[in-house]
């Protein structure tokens, strides 16, 4: 069990803000820090990693890691931390950045081999792909057999396909290796696939404590479909308006009436309802 | 022109001094361009400030207190004299302390900049993964600033090399002790011996640019491979 109570002023880009945490994160689980950007999700994962101080109690199965003035230092936390730009170390091969953690060449080719990386591992990283680096960093970070998983937007700089085949490994090792994980992102996809717990911050608070599907469904009474959009352009055919809306990476067109197409202004953000149809998957 | 009395002994001092003033400064600069580079103590500017001080002053200024701190007649130089029996001025270990003083920021700088533009993240990849602050400098932070670590050594020399008020007021021109090829220099022209001064002079041009072209390529080339992050 991980408790956290943490308190820590933040000067964000809005000012001043206090960050002030208080949960219990269960062994092995999987948990998401969603929130948007400047809620204190990184600082947070910091704090936890010792990378940043703050007051308050921290303890991860009944050792103390930060109490009051106490604070353990990064290095005797044993854990992994993946960092959104990788952070590999450019002089080292694949194989190095990964036995510089730890000299355990069976363990380094073990997580090269689940990750598919192995006919890579004498490259420098500088000749890698986004998605490659990134499961060398994962790699990387599970070879010190970490109890807790630290990861700050992982995937966010890669592109979508790469993305899924990244999840599924994320997914593999951690239940493979039992870690506790604590994942920051945005893509409510991919807090579905993977996390069984979110945690919603805002302005340093939590605001939402739930699984996934709470979290992010957003469909009220008798609505089938809820889809969050930005609105690109209206469009008049004849008596009609068409809207055209940008969800995710499509764009749907919505019939509106004038008065509608009058209250929207271009570039806002609309939800998408519907209720009486039946969707198919193809 | 006559190359058959050209005596290399000053050729031979000046690079001598450098590469003894670059090792000292090597090890002292290091540790120090690394803190400048990871703290954020209100010192910090103060620091930079003297350090830097070197590059701003006449170098006559320099001489002038190193000589007047140094010798004898202070007490430093009195303590070393009578302790170790050392002089510090007038030889060539009074040319490498000063040369320490007057080149210090030519390895600092470049180290310091090298360390800042090092990726925060990859640092404490490496706190993460259990390396103290000395494993991380050596194993992470030195090897990925090659091209800054070669300028900071190439500089540092080649501007030793390249030093003559700060030699002259703290060394004079003893030969084959503290007589360096750019006090030579000076000598020849004083006694209007322009053809030996032309040589001397010619061989130090064209050693300092293919030193400095050297340190170019390599940068160029390491660039290439290893690419900018």
């Amino acid at each position: 069990m991980i408790n956290i109570n943490i308190k820590k002023v933040l000067f964000g880009s809005l000012g001043k803000m206090d960050l002030d945490v208080e949960v219990n994160i269960k062994e092995h689980s999987f948990v998401a820090l969603a929130g948007e950007s400047g809620s204190g999700k990184t600082s947070l994962l910091r704090v936890l990693a010792g990378l940043e101080e703050a007051e308050g109690k921290i303890s991860v199965n009944e050792e103390i890691w930060l109490e009051g003035k106490k604070s353990l230092p990064t290095q005797k936390r044993g854990i992994g931390f993946v960092f959104q730009d990788y952070a590999l170390f450019p002089n080292m091969s694949v194989q190095k950045n990964l036995l510089f953690v730890k000299k355990d060449k069976a363990l380094a080719m073990k997580l090269l081999e689940m990750t598919d990386m192995l006919s890579l591992k004498d490259r420098l990283p500088a000749s890698l792909s986004g998605g490659q680096k990134q499961r060398v960093a994962l790699c990387r970070a599970l070879m010190n057999r970490p109890s807790i998983l630290l990861m700050d937007e992982p995937l966010s700089a890669l592109d979508p396909s790469m993305r899924t085949k990244l999840q599924h490994d994320i997914l593999k090792l951690h239940k493979e290796f039992g870690t506790t994980t604590i994942m920051v992102s945005h893509d409510p996809s991919e807090i579905y696939r993977l996390a069984d717990r979110v945690l919603k911050l805002e302005q340093g608070k939590i605001v939402q404590d739930s699984n996934a599907k709470e979290a992010f469904l957003k469909t009220k009474g008798s609505q089938k479909f809820s889809l969050q959009g930005e609105l690109l352009d209206i469009v008049q055919a004849d008596i009609l308006y068409i809207a055209i809306v940008a969800i995710g990476q499509q764009l749907v067109e919505v019939v509106l009436d004038e008065k509608e197409a009058k209250s929207l202004t271009i570039g806002q953000s609309v939800q998408v309802n519907t209720k009486a149809f039946a969707p198919s998957l193809s | 022109m006559d190359f058959s009395n050209l005596d290399f002994e000053p050729f031979y001092l000046s690079f001598k001094l450098a590469a003894v003033t670059t090792f000292i400064l090597f090890l002292i600069a290091v540790p120090m361009a690394w803190w400048l580079s990871q703290t954020k103590s209100r010192a910090k500017p103060f620091l930079e400030a003297i350090s830097s001080l070197p590059i701003v002053l006449p170098p006559s200024v320099i001489g002038f207190y190193i000589l007047f701190t140094l010798s004898y007649n202070s007490p430093i130089g009195a303590f070393f004299e009578e302790t170790f029996g050392i002089k510090l001025v007038f030889n060539f270990t009074g040319l490498v302390i000063a040369s320490c003083f007057y080149s210090f920021p030519f390895m600092v700088q470049p180290l310091q900049g090298g360390f800042e533009t090092l990726n925060k993240n990859m640092l404490e990849a490496s706190y993460i993964a259990g390396k103290s602050k000395l494993q991380t400098l050596l194993l992470v932070a030195l090897p990925n600033i090659k091209p800054a670590l070669l300028t900071a050594l190439i500089v540092t020399f080649a501007h030793t090399v390249g030093e003559f008020g700060v030699v002259l007021m703290v060394g004079g021109s003893i030969p084959g002790e503290t007589k360096v090829a750019s006090v030579a220099i000076y000598e020849f022209v004083e006694i209007l011996d322009y053809s030996q001064a032309h040589i001397y002079s010619a061989i130090m041009l064209v050693m300092s640019f293919l030193v400095l072209l050297g340190v170019y390529l390599f940068n160029q080339h390491h660039t290439r491979r290893i690419g900018v992050s």
